[in-house]
């Protein structure tokens, strides 16, 4: 139960069961699907932007308890961001959902997201933490959709 | 395991004790193997037939004089006598080796059915199939300008056999459908939807992929033009496949794919190829996952077929009255008759979350869509949890997904 209890965090479950910013966001700027071919599950991520900074960030979409935790984790941690520094904070935590060595995690830096982690146990899981990121990626870059 | 919830016409335990890997622990716990209708598990008589074949007997078929490679000539030649025989088929050259139901079905919609279609020309599925029974016949229709039409299923996950029979019309070139949903465990009226559909002139496919592990399937008696299934799902090999189909249509048709074996005489600027069942063997075949399937039809036969039926009916029922007991639990298909498949929702659980709980209790079952988009969109669902029974399971193991199952409802609520 021990792995099981860090995937599924109470921060997790709170997220899931009362994601932040879920719903279409209108009007925004640019949005993409992310679509998980594999599951069928699709998250819908919608970005509204003031001049070049991400002002409101939204999800819509059908997903297992860590997909939309982790959207609903996303829409929070990349408002206030240009688009270069959303993309690096995209690729921050990809990599450390993927990369090899243990990360070190910082409550300070990495805030709710520290307790995404609990899915590197998970191998089956990791594109479910990782699908909101990736459809806010191919948002940004006007690509208007990710398959995982 | 004792059985004694459950009346069975045969010795679980020892049936257990043929399939190796039933012995296995996943995170700390007991196997328990809910997931049959993906792949089942082998028993020791289809791993032997396969390793026996490799430490003794390897050579080429069709090949060389030596004494291996006649041997092994014999036993697959032997093999497809065997399949034939299991499945009903008049003659043993109607049984085609391929690498399972979804070459099979690609090969008929590309050598059977491409050269009859026409722009505005319809093949028709139902919408509880699997993804091989749609998308090969979608390849072949939208280079020749046709259509894949479904015809509908009820609410029950039952299919309407009116729906289905002004479905058919003068457009109609080709059939098919599953004898079992994956999904759903809907035992079609395949005798009905063959009888309309012949009365038409139109040719059949039925993909039984999902029916040949649950019990004596005679393709000769169903009147199909085509029958297609899997032998991993049949406690056999994965990389062998059946393709019967009745020889005068087999023999009309074209090569599938060209090489070693098919041919007849090879010259640089045209061939001739053999007929039946060499035609579309091209290349050495999957040998010993030859023999391992009808090693396969061995064992279930000697384990017998109404046993079998009678212990997955019997978990079966295990599961659906302890699933119609939960709260928040929805039941996809029909009540019954249906094969030893249950598809279910569970309120507020999404069912990866379901996925990865029972896995932790060693439970494997299966998430997703299950290869049936159109299904899930009639069902309104993006996903669904499928628990999949087979003989080996035991009411025990119903117990254990259950406890399990109310644990993850506990979690979330």
């Amino acid at each position: 139960m021990d792995d099981l209890n860090d995937l599924y965090q109470d921060i997790i479950l709170s997220h899931n069961k009362r994601p932040k910013n879920e719903g279409i966001l209108e009007p925004c700027d640019c949005q993409a699907e992310g679509y998980n071919p594999l599951c069928g599950d699709r998250i819908t991520v919608y970005v509204r932007q003031n001049e070049s900074l991400l002002e409101k960030v939204q999800f819509l979409g059908e997903g297992c308890a860590i997909s939309r935790a982790s959207a609903s984790m996303m829409t929070s941690q990349v408002v206030g961001l240009d688009q270069e520094a959303a993309e690096a904070k995209i690729a921050e935590v990809v990599a450390l959902l993927l990369q090899e060595e243990e990360p070190e995690v910082d409550l300070a830096v990495h805030g709710d997201l520290a307790a995404l982690l609990g899915v590197r146990k998970f191998p089956a899981r990791i594109k479910c933490a990782t699908l909101a990121w990736h459809a806010l990626g191919a948002a940004l870059r006007g690509e208007g959709k990710h398959e995982a | 395991m004792h059985t004694t919830s459950i009346p069975t016409a045969f010795d679980v335990t020892a049936v257990r004790s043929d399939f190796p890997i039933l012995d296995r622990e996943v995170h700390g716990k007991p196997l328990v193997y809910l997931d049959n209708a993906a792949t089942a598990q082998k028993p020791q008589a289809v791993i032997d037939a396969v390793s026996h074949f490799y430490a003794h007997e390897n050579a080429n078929i069709h090949r060389g004089v030596h004494t291996l490679s006649v041997e092994a000539t014999q036993r697959y030649d032997a093999a497809r006598a065997r399949i034939a025989q299991a499945i009903g088929a008049p003659e043993a050259r109607e049984v085609i080796f391929v690498r399972g139901a979804t070459e099979a079905i690609n090969l008929v919609a590309q050598c059977f059915l491409k050269d009859q279609l026409a722009p505005g020309d319809e093949i028709l599925v139902t919408q509880m199939e699997h993804h091989a029974n749609i998308v090969p016949w979608q390849l072949v229709a939208r280079e020749k300008g046709a259509t894949v039409r479904a015809a509908p299923i009820s609410d029950a996950g039952e299919i309407d056999l009116a729906a289905y029979e002004s479905a058919l019309n003068k457009r109609t070139r080709m059939v098919a459908f599953g004898h079992i949903s994956n999904v759903l465990g809907t035992i079609n009226p395949v005798a009905e939807m063959v009888r309309l559909a012949k009365a038409r002139g139109i040719p059949i496919l039925i993909d039984g992929a999902q029916a040949v592990p649950h019990g004596p399937v005679n393709v000769a008696a169903l009147e199909c033009d085509f029958y297609t299934f899997s032998g991993h799902k049949v406690f056999g090999p994965d990389g062998i496949g059946v393709l019967y189909g009745k020889a005068d249509l087999l023999n009309a048709m074209p090569p599938y794919q060209g090489g070693g074996d098919m041919i007849e005489r090879v010259r640089i600027d045209e061939s001739t190829y053999r007929s039946i069942p060499e035609r579309f063997e091209a290349g050495t075949p999957n040998i010993s996952a030859a023999l391992g399937l009808a090693a396969a039809f061995d064992y279930l036969e000697s384990v017998g077929w109404e046993a079998i039926h009678t212990q997955e009916q019997a978990v079966l029922q295990a599961a659906m009255s302890g699933l119609h007991d939960m709260k928040g639990v929805t039941v996809y298909g029909p009540q019954a008759p249906r094969a030893a498949v249950v598809s279910f929702a569970l309120q507020g659980v999404h069912p990866h979350d379901i996925g990865t709980f029972l896995d932790q209790d060693g439970v494997a079952i299966r998430v997703g869509h299950h290869c049936a988009q159109p299904l899930m969109d009639r069902l309104g669902v993006p996903a669904t949890t499928r628990a999949s029974f087979a003989f080996y399971n035991t009411a025990e193991e119903v117990e254990v997904f259950l406890r399990s199952l109310k644990k993850v409802q506990g979690f979330f609520s």
